[in-house]
């Protein structure tokens, strides 16, 4: 069993509270100082850190929301000058703008300490050859992995996404012994393999440490069969820090948070209250060490379960189960963040389909299928067969643009869209869980 | 020589092209020409009828899109070279899609033409003695 820091994992839940306690007064304290927009909010709540004795104090402070992000786009939620902010990433956003947080040195630290109990949690070693199939840009999971990696010594293969056959070629004859990826990219490449006859089992990799998308238990025994590998799940997003903030060790019953930096929470999504603990419903974190954006309860919206017993594997630090939905409409459609009133915002704009259109998510080898639907109800378009065609073109073309993602356009016969109470059904997610 | 034509939007899914043909038979709509166009998605059917403007309602009323456009119909000589001597008296003229069909008198075959200058090749054809068949 491989620690990066055994004390600190293996701590006793009593010592590890202490140690929260302390951290959340600190910050509540720091915010309070250097972020106005924190100042105004605990004010208003009435709240200080010397009123904050025992952990369960933490209900009175407000909740901070993806939207208290946006509305501060782009730094205003950060805590320090500019000047100390050493790297910026963000992700996709709702109304074009993207989340934007920043990292202090100190920052960039403690993500790759975080991720570096992680890896190694799953097994990975300073032996190991990681391959990166992670996009490399403002998104946070490849560069999170990439210094976890190296902090515990293992050898980074930074290969980013996409041209599947070189992957292959270089996993092939560099050895690579880990795979990081989305679950579905990695069974992806096991197929490609195949298909240019190669079998991915005769290759070297032993361990895969998948994240960015959930992964059903069905595909991580395909994946599992199809490398003959190892299957561990970690979970994160980028307004917390990236990957790191939890993750599976070799027991796979949960994700271990790095407890001593976020504070978990499960409260009820509807009434924001906290619930009892083993209770299912939504994630909420507080960044406890966080220096550029720190982050008081924020909202995930993920909905999960948390475990506190001890873990066979040693570790005391509490498990989460994988988010089993949203308390929110948003999709993940091919490990992108997408919220279907971006959807609507550039379908709406196209005159011949309007509020004619239908999303339509399912699955299809082991990777998701993303069409739209749209009603055919301006006559005008049949003058020309290559009308119809132009407007699929252009259909395609603006979400490409918007969300980054290829959509399949299938134009149908007006009112063959499901419709519920009157109101058309916008989405329909058929995609195997 | 200038003749109504319905088209209509046919999803391409099993039974579709049935369903419509269905709704047509049953207003006891005669279909006089028939021409399909498609892609692997969707299709468009063309259809010459005896009242185009009662179809387009009654589609209109089963939830399908369907548009009526003015088209060319013209007789031309069933043998070879018929076809070529219309089209050298078009050649300026933009021809965005066109389909047969045999005349239900005579020997003459006929075509649909759907131009960009419907007026101007009809003043251009019927100098040249073309007509349009007996509907």
């Amino acid at each position: 069993m491989h620690f990066f820091q055994r004390d600190i994992e293996t701590m006793p839940r009593r010592e590890i509270e202490a140690i929260q306690l302390e951290r959340l007064r600190h910050l509540v304290d720091y915010v309070d100082r250097n972020v106005p927009f924190y100042h105004k909010r605990l004010a208003q709540a009435g709240v200080t850190a010397d009123k904050i004795k025992t952990l369960s104090d933490i209900q009175y402070i407000p909740y901070t929301t993806k939207a208290d992000i946006r509305d501060t786009y782009p730094f205003g939620l950060f805590a320090v000058d500019r000047k100390k902010i050493v790297r910026i990433h963000a992700s996709s956003g709702t109304t074009g703008k993207p989340t934007v947080v920043g990292y202090t040195k100190q920052d960039l630290e403690t993500w790759s300490e975080c991720v570096a109990r992680l890896t190694m949690a799953a097994g990975a070693t300073e032996d190991d050859i990681v391959q990166i199939c992670f996009g490399y840009g403002l998104f946070t999971g490849a560069l999170g992995l990439h210094y976890g990696l190296e902090k515990i010594g293992a050898t980074v293969v930074p290969s980013s996404s996409g041209n599947t056959e070189k992957q292959i070629m270089l996993m092939k004859d560099f050895g690579t012994s880990a795979l990081v990826s989305t679950p579905s990219y990695a069974y992806y490449i096991s197929e490609v393999a195949r298909d240019i006859g190669i079998d991915p089992r005769t290759l070297n990799v032993r361990l895969g440490l998948f994240g960015s998308e959930g992964c059903t238990v069905e595909l991580r025994e395909k994946i599992e069969q199809a490398w003959n590998l190892f299957a561990t799940d970690n979970y994160g997003m980028s307004e917390l820090m990236g990957p790191g903030v939890s993750g599976e060790c070799r027991e796979r019953c949960g994700m271990h948070f790095a407890e001593d930096h976020f504070l978990p929470e499960i409260i009820n999504p509807e009434t924001g209250e906290v619930l009892p603990r083993g209770e299912q419903g939504e994630l909420v974190v507080t960044t406890l060490t966080k220096e550029g954006i720190p982050l008081l309860r924020y909202r995930t919206k993920d909905i999960t379960r948390i475990h506190y017993d001890t873990c066979a594997c040693g570790r005391t630090h509490a498990r989460m189960e994988k988010p089993t939905g949203r308390s929110d409409d948003m999709l993940k459609i091919k490990g992108v963040n997408v919220f279907p009133s971006q959807i609507e915002s550039v379908l709406i704009a196209i005159p011949q389909v309007g509020a004619n259109y239908q999303i339509v998510l399912g699955t299809k080898n082991y990777m998701d299928t993303f069409e739209i639907n749209i009603e055919v109800t301006d006559a005008a378009l049949l003058d020309h067969f290559g009308e119809l065609e132009k407007l699929q073109k252009l259909v395609h073309h603006k979400l490409q643009t918007v969300l980054g993602l290829d959509a399949k356009i299938n134009l149908v016969q007006p009112r063959s869209l499901e419709r519920f109470q009157g109101k058309a059904k916008r989405v329909i997610d058929n995609r195997v869980r | 020589m200038i003749t109504k034509q319905i088209s209509i939007f046919i999803e391409n899914r099993r039974g579709r092209l049935s369903e419509v043909t269905d709704i047509i038979a049953q207003n006891g709509i005669n279909i006089r020409v028939l021409s399909v166009a498609d892609t692997t998605s969707f299709g468009i059917l063309r259809l010459i009828v005896d009242d185009p403007e009662r179809l387009e309602t009654i589609l209109r009323e089963n939830s399908i899109t369907a548009s009526i456009t003015s088209v060319l119909s013209v007789c031309i000589a069933n043998k070879p070279g018929g076809l070529v001597a219309l089209l050298r008296l078009l050649e300026d003229i933009q021809i965005e899609y066109m389909y047969t069909y045999i005349s239900q008198e005579g020997d003459d075959a006929c075509i649909i033409l759907r131009v960009d200058r419907n007026e101007e090749a009809v003043a251009r054809l019927t100098e040249a003695g073309y007509h349009g068949p007996k509907m």
